[in-house]
């Protein structure tokens, strides 16, 4: 062989094996990690794993939320206004996190039905439900336009009662 | 009179930028195509009208925000009465039509930069370039028109006060992060343009690189603070301490970086030895299509967050589009002329044109896997194949492990020549810094800890290969000269660039590795009187206050900070803001920066009775992260003073000189 050829060869040879270690790791790595969604429609409906790691969608429902006295352990309710998803997260809550608006919690579904949660994270939508809570609904077999409705109503009167008013400072 | 005509003066000039940035892709280009000498001479008279106009319509937004203007519905809907002068500023781009706008500015601010100095370039090339960013301009400047236009009014019903902008873009941060990064964005579409330019003429020399090499260290420095400043702001202004998520936003702007740190090295090549050519012009054309690609993941509303500010399915049709026409353009054009441009050189294994190559397939290995890491869930959703999100580990587990054995070769090409070495040269070059390295790296973890850390010391261990070799390649530069000094001002300021620029990667990895494996991070009840240690820091809240500030309500906690031994103490106030024009709730944080930690507080919420949730963390080396960064930039721009380049702009006899030098460099 000569030189160049050599050359050539290693080249390729590093290029190939070097694709290989790339394509490998990817795939593994996107297969371990990949977060799947659901909605509390669908997790009562049996859809979601158990003991792997998912994202839940829905609005946080009214009056759910109790605080421990001693720690941060918090509980709520997830809703989509058909089913309910009970969570369980210690920690600090997002700022946005309101009853009666969107929230989206990253966790493990355990054998008791509740979802220990890893995350929570505000979502925030003029909307008030998610546009992926309302597709699961329709999917499901509801017409979502009546709970999104169910949501906004909700939704709008918590956020009147809830802002604290500057007289009160 | 005037002044209330500001918005249509400003919405004029965008127009008439318009139709000389139609002017200048059309006639330079023809000119070129068909040796017209006059159509030619369209293209730089063009870029610089085209810069003053939209600097007019920039200027007339500004005027518009500062006046509160509120019948321009871009200002009734970011801005406010009661906002001070300076957010009010920067207002203009934190929203998507203002920040357009600046992109567009900015786009403008290169091609008439480009336009200036344009040397000793021949003139169907320099009409190619006029003529290419022309294009992109008009593609902007049309999206701005047809899509995005600041200057709506909102007659005749308009509203007594603004809505304000978000509390969180109200911050110096955000005063300077965009430009920044834009800066670095808009950039490469000179160098894109350069590179286009030179297929169409089937010329791709010498020169060329010469002349396509500042404008990339430059565009490179801007885009690295731009992600820094970015990393800052979220280090500070969300709360949570973290300071890179791998949210999509931040993917979008780090791709370009990966291939346009790829082209910097690869352009470094071309010049030197004339090699590559084909892989340059392809990493031009990658990195530009990338930073298109991250304004439309950006400005679309396909992703949540900051960034997007509005879901109009128009605008991110039409920057799908340009993406589309530009990458399907610009690869035609390479697949038919990129054989003409492409020339080989010989180059043993064992050299620096092959460690670069080493190199350059491994950023674009990891470009490739945070590319699919970013737009697989948008594929999956877009097919409605199912809602996914690809968090942080499959991120950490690619690009960690790929960084590690780009480090490794990393120290080796600062050291090796061009073409070709003896390995044993290399081998007694090298052994010593390998072994300190290695035995350096191994017992840092438990001399800082008492407590062995693969990763902590794969961390260091690659940062002290990147440095040591280096510091090692000076003093042998350096041994011969009369004094150290003197060989020290002998070496040039690209050499010097590139020393500044690796010890600046050497930095930020010594800071990534510290913070994530040795932060620490406590979420506590507290309450006046509660205690927390963490880190050997006693954090004591005192007193929970509220007060008002210029357009929001807070609720302040003082704490007192005593640092066990030594008996310092010191007062940190973390707050919870709530914005009254929006209603918004803001974290406010503490901090308390330090070269080697940084402690970090930041207010939860209200847990009633009188108690706060509290975030409290210990963060060592956190700045590092963004130190390296701005040693990276540095780097860049040093290299871009380099005198060859200067040189080179100033007089065409030097040309000769200049080559005289590479010779001379290319032999040492």
């Amino acid at each position: 062989m000569t030189p160049k050829r050599k050359q050539k060869l290693f080249v390729i040879l590093g290029l190939v094996s070097l694709a290989a270690v790339a394509v490998g790791l990817t795939l593994y790595a996107l297969r371990a990690n990949i977060n799947l969604f659901f909605s509390p429609v669908q997790i009562a409906q049996g859809d979601a794993p158990m003991e792997r790691q998912i994202r839940a969608g829905g609005m946080v429902k009214e009056g759910s939320v109790s605080r421990d006295k001693q720690s941060l352990d918090v509980e709520f309710t997830v809703t989509d206004y058909v089913d309910d998803l009970e969570v369980y997260y210690s920690g600090i809550l997002p700022d946005l996190f309101r009853e009666g608006q969107g929230v989206v919690v990253v966790g493990e579904l355990q054998a008791d039905g509740r979802l220990y949660a890893d995350k929570v994270l505000a979502r925030h939508d003029e909307n008030y439900m998610p546009p992926e809570v309302a597709q699961a609904l329709e999917e499901a077999g509801y017409s979502p336009a009546d709970y999104q409705a169910k949501a906004a109503e909700v939704g709008q009167r918590l956020d009147e009662e809830g802002v604290p008013q500057a007289s009160e400072y | 009179m005037l002044i209330k005509l500001i918005p249509e003066i400003g919405h004029f000039a965008l127009i008439v930028a318009l139709l000389m940035a139609a002017v200048q892709a059309v006639m330079p280009l023809a000119g070129a195509a068909t040796r017209r000498p006059l159509w030619m001479a369209y293209g730089q008279p063009m870029a610089v009208g085209q810069f003053v106009f939209i600097a007019v319509a920039y200027a007339c937004l500004t005027a518009s925000y500062m006046l509160d203007d509120f019948s321009v519905a871009n200002v009734a809907n970011n801005s406010n009465s009661l906002l001070p002068w300076y957010y009010k500023f920067s207002a203009v781009w934190g929203n998507h039509e203002g920040s357009v706008l600046l992109w567009s500015f900015m786009l403008a601010g290169w091609g008439f930069a480009a336009s200036l100095f344009t040397g000793n370039l021949p003139r169907d090339m320099v009409a190619r370039v006029m003529g290419v960013m022309g294009m992109v301009c008009v593609g902007f400047l049309l999206f701005i028109l047809v899509t995005s236009n600041p200057f709506e009014r909102l007659l005749p019903n308009m509203p007594q006060d603004g809505a304000d902008l978000n509390p969180l873009l109200q911050d110096f941060g955000l005063v300077v992060h965009p430009p920044m990064l834009y800066m670095g964005y808009v950039g490469f579409s000179v160098v894109f343009a350069f590179a286009i330019a030179a297929l169409i003429g089937g010329r791709l020399d010498a020169a060329w690189t010469r002349w396509a090499r500042p404008w990339t260290n430059l565009a490179w420095a801007f885009l690295t603070v731009g992600i820094a400043l970015g990393s800052w702001w979220a280090y500070y202004e969300l709360g949570w301490g973290g300071w890179w998520f791998w949210d999509p936003v931040e993917n979008a702007s780090l791709l370009p970086w990966l291939t346009g740190t790829a082209l910097v090295h690869s352009l470094a090549v071309t010049e030197k030895r004339g090699s590559f050519k084909s892989w340059t012009v392809l990493l031009a054309i990658s990195t530009f299509s990338l930073s298109l690609m991250g304004t439309f993941l950006v400005r679309s509303g396909v992703l949540t967050s900051v960034h997007a500010f509005a879901n109009d399915p128009a605008r991110g049709f039409f920057i799908l589009m340009l993406l589309a026409i530009t990458v399907t353009l610009s690869l035609l054009v390479f697949a038919l002329r990129a054989p003409r441009v492409s020339h080989k050189v010989g180059f043993n294994w064992l050299s620096r044109d092959a460690l670069l190559l080493v190199n350059n397939i491994f950023l674009v290995i990891m470009t490739v896997t945070v590319l699919l890491g970013t737009v697989y869930p948008l594929i999956l959703d877009s097919l409605g194949l199912g809602k996914i999100s690809v968090g942080p580990p499959y991120f950490n587990a690619l690009f960690v492990p790929l960084t590690v054995l780009m480090c490794i070769f990393m120290g080796l090409g600062s050291v090796t020549r061009w073409k070709s070495m003896v390995a044993r040269d290399l081998v007694r070059k090298l052994w010593l810094a390998g072994v300190a390295a290695l035995v350096i790296g191994i017992l840092m973890p438990l001399l800082y800890r008492g407590e062995w850390n693969l990763f902590v010391s794969l961390g260091i261990v690659s940062a002290l290969w990147i440095v040591l070799p280096m510091v090692r390649d000076v003093f042998d530069k350096t041994r011969h000269a009369s004094s150290f000094f003197t060989g020290v001002r002998k070496l040039s300021l690209a050499y010097w660039g590139m020393v500044l620029g690796h010890l600046g990667v050497a930095v930020t990895i010594v800071g990534v590795t510290v913070v994530s494996n040795y932060n620490i991070e406590r979420n506590v009840r507290m309450s006046p009187g509660t205690t927390v240690e963490v880190a050997g820091y006693q954090f004591t809240m005192t007193e929970l206050v509220e007060r008002r500030g210029g357009n929001f309500l807070a609720d302040t906690s003082i704490l007192q900070v005593h640092r066990g031994d030594s008996g310092s103490s010191f007062t940190m106030r973390p707050e919870k803001r709530l914005y009254l024009a929006t209603g918004m709730p803001m974290t406010q944080v503490a901090l308390r920066p330090g070269l080697f930690r940084d402690l970090y507080v930041a207010m939860g919420e209200d847990l009633g009775d009188g108690s706060w949730a509290m975030r409290v963390q210990y963060k060592p080396f956190v700045r590092w992260l963004w130190l390296g960064a701005l040693l990276m930039a540095a780097g860049g721009v040093l290299a871009v003073l380099d005198k060859r380049y200067r040189r080179a702009t100033v007089t065409r006899d030097s040309k000769v000189a200049a080559n005289r030098e590479t010779a001379r460099e290319v032999a040492v």
